[in-house]
């Protein structure tokens, strides 16, 4: 049979191994989806938006030597102008100071929120998607009822049970968070664990946590990365929803929420007060959200050249 | 030639999808595999190949019967080292060149994923080095050690993939459809490949294809699977000069002649499985009507393919 084939198969061109001679530089996975997301302008803008808001966030409170918790009767309601950047509230307090205050307090209750989603979304979706069969369907089916009950009901019993704090504000928001993480997490081990990379890892003798560590981490991190990103401004802005309902935080703790909700009865005679902190909601949410977009594009492997 | 290195013995995989929908993907199938030898599993798309490798190989649990290894059974209870003795004698190569390779690892990091898992090198320099011999052997440029698998072609991570298997030094490897994913000039490049490492290393290989026409060069016996169960099983040329399975037939007379004439006079024979008509009490089962020649048949069939084959050696 041999010579045979031989004879029927005839090598037309170059040998294989000087085909491969041109060899260039290996570029990863990863810088492969940098370029891309280098590329993309608006989620530049994005991401040097961010970059700002997050600088502001650690030095603006110490900018201009007000605090942002000192009532000062004597200056309440100022117009924005060279002593107070942008105006005074009903309390005197600077506005510009109480912003960035604000903007740590926000940004924190984004981020908490988005890592704590994601560390039970990861861990529930994982479990329910590797063991599959009844596991999987009961583990689902709690999020989905959990999903159903209606979301500012949970909330309130949240802050009338424990009190409004930071903390319960954060615990508020994850409650019903995470399933959307889980569910995302749950797509793409199950769409990965029949893969055949990871069967020929099983049948090389590959353990649990391998596969884990090497072949399902890395690859669900860019959907992971994407739901996180877009977790951020979600939370901001329910921060924001909730403190204007009167369930925020309570004073002199400043979110970008409960000054908006402040400023709001005085927006004909004082803007500014509700100017700036919805300004940044819009801001630090648009650059969120654009930067979510841009590592999704820049992740899907069907816009790879 | 005949020392038999696997059994396959009565082997069920049923996958249960609800309540009253079990997909027989497997149904009560028995061979041998001899060492050394290459062994052709050929049947339409669905009809159960990739289960039949995969619960050799123990990625499934066999619904039932046994899978014996040297005479051990590879399904039984075993403790951790006796499980990563198989693996390593046991390796796989798959179909989807695309999908067969971690797209987040280096090349060199897939090949040596074995290496890694057995602690088979002793240091960063030997690893090294058996990967850059584990490329040499598959036909590919050291330099792909550093690369990732986008940079690769379709045939070079089949060979990447190959390599990845050899690392372990297996004695058995199930090449689950391993070319029809490949353009056809890469395809006799490939079945090359495989049949200089069958000799190197003294492999034995499972071959799985949908079709018989790259089959035949390079298996020594074949079998012919359709929906769970073998229908016919028997050395390679004589498979193509007596098949006796109608649904045989039908599959040989797919394969396109090299010959114009020939080939315009080609017909493609059908296969209807009603023409069986099984009664209720006939059983159909494996009968040997020559020597190595096995097909799945009752015993009225059996009695129709004798005679026809004495036939054929008056005339002949
Ligand atoms: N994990 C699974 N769960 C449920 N059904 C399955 C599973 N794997 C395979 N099947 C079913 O079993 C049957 C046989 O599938 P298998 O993949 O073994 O076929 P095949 O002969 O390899 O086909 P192909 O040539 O397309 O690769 C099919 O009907 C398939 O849908
Ligand atoms: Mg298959």
């Amino acid at each position: 049979m041999e010579p045979m084939l031989q004879d029927k198969f005839k090598l037309a061109g170059i040998k294989h191994q000087d085909a491969d001679n041109v060899s260039r530089s290996g570029l990863s996975f990863w810088q492969d989806v940098m370029t891309r997301f280098y590329k993309n302008k608006l989620a530049m803008i994005g991401l040097v938006l961010l970059i700002g808001l997050v600088f502001m966030a650690i030095f603006g409170p110490h900018m201009t030597g007000h605090d942002y918790r000192t009532n000062n009767l004597s200056q309440k309601n100022l117009a924005p102008s060279a002593e107070h950047w942008f105006g005074t509230d009903d309390l005197g307090r600077d506005v510009f100071t109480r912003t960035w205050e604000g903007a740590r307090i926000s940004l924190l209750i984004g981020v908490s929120a988005a890592l704590i989603d994601l560390l039970i979304g990861v861990i529930w979706g994982g479990i329910a998607a590797y063991r599959g069969g009844r596991t999987d369907e009961v583990m689902m089916r709690f999020a989905d009822v959990l999903y159903g009950v209606p979301y500012l009901l949970l909330a309130i019993l949240f802050m009338v049970v424990l009190g409004q704090s930071l903390t319960t504000m954060i615990l508020a928001m994850t409650i019903t968070g995470w399933i959307n993480m889980a569910r995302i997490v749950r797509g793409e081990v199950l769409s990965l664990k029949n893969r055949e990379y990871i069967l020929a890892a099983r049948t090389l003798g590959a353990g649990m946590s391998r596969i884990m560590r090497k072949h399902l981490i890395p690859n669900t991190m860019g959907p992971i990365l994407v739901t996180m990103t877009l977790t951020v401004p979600t939370a901001i802005f329910t921060e924001s929803f909730l403190s204007y309902l009167g369930l925020g935080l309570s004073p002199p703790l400043a979110s970008w929420g409960t000054m908006a909700s402040d400023g709001l009865p005085a927006i004909k005679y004082y803007p500014w007060r509700l100017f700036f902190p919805a300004a940044f909601i819009c801001l630090t949410i648009f650059a969120f959200n654009v930067i979510g977009d841009g590592l999704r594009d820049a992740l899907d492997p069907k816009l790879r050249k | 030639m005949d020392e038999k290195l696997i059994e396959v013995v009565n082997l069920k995989q049923h996958f249960r999808l609800g309540k009253n929908n079990i997909v027989k993907a497997v149904d009560g199938i028995s061979f041998d595999i001899y060492r050394g030898e290459t062994l052709g599993l050929v049947g339409e798309s669905g009809c159960g190949k990739s289960t039949t490798g995969r619960t050799i190989i123990r990625l499934y649990q066999a619904t039932e019967g046994q899978v014996l290894y040297e005479g051990e059974n590879v399904h039984g209870r075993k403790n951790r080292s006796a499980l990563k003795k198989f693996n390593r004698k046991m390796q796989m190569i798959f179909q989807d060149p695309y999908a067969s390779l971690n797209p987040r690892m280096k090349v060199g990091d897939i090949i040596a994923e074995g290496i890694d898992i057995h602690g088979l090198a002793k240091n960063r320099e030997e690893r090294t080095a058996k990967v850059h011999e584990l490329l040499n052997k598959v036909g590919l440029h050291r330099d792909y050690a550093g690369r990732y698998p986008h940079e690769a072609s379709g045939g070079q991570r089949q060979r990447i993939g190959i390599a990845r298997a050899l690392a372990v030094d297996p004695e058995f490897i199930i090449a689950d459809e391993p070319i029809s994913a490949l353009d056809v000039s890469i395809q006799a490049q490939i079945v090359n490949l495989m049949k200089k490492l069958q000799r190197e290393n003294n492999l034995t290989y499972l071959f799985i294809a949908h079709d018989l026409s790259m089959v035949k060069y390079i298996s020594d016996r074949i079998g012919v699977m359709y929906y769970g169960k073998l229908v016919e099983l028997a050395p390679a040329d004589e498979l193509y000069n007596n098949p006796l399975h109608p649904y045989t037939r039908s599959l040989l007379s797919a394969i396109p002649v090299p010959d114009p004439d020939a080939e315009r006079a080609r017909r493609r024979k059908l296969y209807d499985p009603t023409i069986h008509q099984y009664t209720v009490l006939e059983q159909p089962q494996m009968h040997e009507v020559t020597p190595g020649h096995f097909v799945y048949c009752s015993e009225r069939e059996l009695e129709q393919y004798n005679s026809g084959r004495a036939i054929a050696r008056a005339n002949g």
